[in-house]
């Protein structure tokens, strides 16, 4: 397969429990214990695991917002990029959409206005969206176009690693469709890797090239898209594609 | 979308328009020179010659309005300005960054919050000396920490916000995330805060004024004038209702406009 874009060794991170006396001492939950895995170019790779098991605090790892206690986290690309769960949140709602689409530009800088400006109605076209939306502000579009932009503001610095945590979840099933497709050609057009997190074990499997079962912190299986559905060697696994009703549908 | 007629804004600004005018108006021709006294009109009543009549010296009481209301609205103006601004930066920093800067900041706002401004501005004069200038100083200073406040609450609301974590993946710097993608969000709550604190302002410089330490004779301002009406309440009570009107309709206009634009940005973001 191709190069490598990512890896991860042996992350761990724990953070400190609220609401801690003075006498006892600080109870540390530790939220990944030990996690390794690594990225190739143009793969999208599946994370997989209930609320709580630690995936958005390894996104917030890869992309450095959050420093791990032990363990690496080396990039072979420059300026991995992230699209968020919740679309009214991930953009700023003052700024019109054609300002938030160039800001990338603007701060890596040696772009004109008009550059900038070209670039910007440029990706709005590809990520689907009309032209006339540059003028608009956040809370005049609907969630799916509000991801559009988001995915779009991501791209605009031509990262080759991007991470979706929860990209998809926030939005209703048909929207849900067309912006996991556009992930999909985006990643043909633009050689894109996607580290792709969700709790929907349907969603992932559409989406995904590799899978990686989270539980506790840890990596308990990972493989292939098939390997892992067809043929789950762990419980918790199965477990999950039982409630995804996804094993009953092939027996 | 339904949208109601705001009356507060509307009236507001109306009422904020007209005075703006009148001062504007004052600034560059008044009826009479409010300063010249003619001792033959002295505490006149209302007439055609004098609209509100004449004061003690015999000085025409709508001149001095005129006038008047321009240096109370300098004074506030300053006073917000210099307010907002420290209380711009001081808020922007410890809300953003938090930590130990932050805690010792705001226990010295608390500290100065702890005072009522105005006696706050009496500490700032003592030490500074009376004079139009010195009380913008010492109002300003003495209006810091509530703009320190209000801005330090949006900054925390702000800096955690999805948009804010992907400027810094972009690469943004602190300060540009700061001051080009949080404050904006920053600017309805900060509008309303300071129209309020503008009125704040006026009634503070009418109330040193009135106790002598701010705008010093002969100088005309709203607060000076009603100070120096009390004595001839009952002789010539136009003399104190002028001026003591204007305030009223002064600070009630900004009040009104400050919550029409709150309620405006409500009904614009639901």
């Amino acid at each position: 397969m191709g190069k490598e874009i990512l890896r991860v060794e042996d992350v761990r991170i724990g953070f400190e429990k609220e609401g801690h006396s003075l006498f006892r001492a600080r109870e540390k939950k530790e939220v990944l214990q030990g996690v390794s895995f690594s990225m190739e170019e143009g793969e999208v790779l599946g994370l997989v695991g209930e609320s709580g098991c630690g995936k958005s605090t390894l996104s917030k790892v890869v992309l450095g917002l959050q420093k791990p206690d032990a363990g690496k986290v080396v990039h072979f690309s420059a300026n991995p990029q992230m699209v968020f769960q919740d679309p009214y949140g991930s953009l700023n709602p003052s700024r019109k959409i054609g300002w938030i689409l160039e800001e990338p530009l603007r701060i890596r800088g040696g772009f004109t206005k008009r550059q900038r400006r070209e670039k910007a109605l440029a990706m709005l076209e590809k990520v689907g969206l009309d032209e006339k939306i540059a003028d608009r502000y956040p809370n005049q579009l609907s969630g799916g176009q509000r991801q559009r932009v988001c995915i779009g503001t991501a791209l605009m610095t031509d990262p080759k690693l991007l991470v979706a945590d929860e990209a998809v979840s926030a939005l209703d099933v048909t929207i849900q469709a067309q912006i996991m497709e556009l992930l999909l050609k985006l990643k043909e057009e633009m050689g894109l890797a996607i580290l792709f997190i969700s709790h929907d074990m349907r969603v992932v499997y559409q989406m995904s090239d590799r899978v990686m079962i989270m539980k506790d912190g840890r990596i308990i299986e990972s493989g292939s898209v098939d390997e892992v559905y067809f043929s789950p060697k762990q419980p918790y696994t199965k477990a999950l594609l039982e409630a995804a009703g996804i094993l009953e549908e092939r027996e | 979308m339904k949208r109601k007629t705001n009356k507060n804004l509307i009236l507001g600004g109306l009422l904020v328009g007209i005075m703006l005018c009148m001062i504007a108006v004052g600034f560059f021709w008044t009826p009479y020179d409010p300063e010249a006294m003619d001792s033959a009109d002295k505490l006149a009543g209302v007439s055609f010659s004098h609209l509100m009549g004449c004061d003690n010296f015999g000085r025409d009481i709508f001149s001095r309005v005129l006038k008047g209301s321009g240096t109370t609205l300098f004074v506030a103006v300053g006073t917000v300005l210099i307010g907002a601004f420290f209380g711009m930066l001081i808020g922007a920093f410890t809300g953003y960054f938090g930590g130990i800067a932050d805690e010792i900041l705001m226990r010295v706002n608390d500290v100065l919050f702890a005072f009522p401004s105005i006696l706050l501005a009496l500490v700032f004069i003592s030490l500074l000396g009376s004079g139009t200038y010195n009380v913008i100083i010492a109002l300003g200073i003495a209006f810091i920490p509530s703009f320190a406040r209000i801005v330090r609450s949006e900054f925390i609301r702000c800096r955690d916000m999805d948009y804010i974590k992907s400027a810094r993946l972009m690469g943004a710097g602190s300060l540009r995330i700061m001051f080009v993608h949080i404050l904006p969000n920053t600017v309805p709550v900060l509008l309303s805060a300071v129209m309020i604190g503008f009125n704040n302002a006026v009634l503070a410089e009418a109330g040193m004024s009135y106790l002598g330490i701010g705008v010093q004779p002969p100088d005309a301002s709203l607060g000076r004038m009603l100070s120096e009406a009390q004595t001839y309440l009952f002789s010539a009570p136009g003399y104190a209702l002028f001026p003591g009107i204007t305030l009223i309709l002064l600070v009630l206009g900004f009040s009104m406009l400050a919550e029409g634009i709150r309620e405006q940005n409500q009904s614009g973001q639901g």
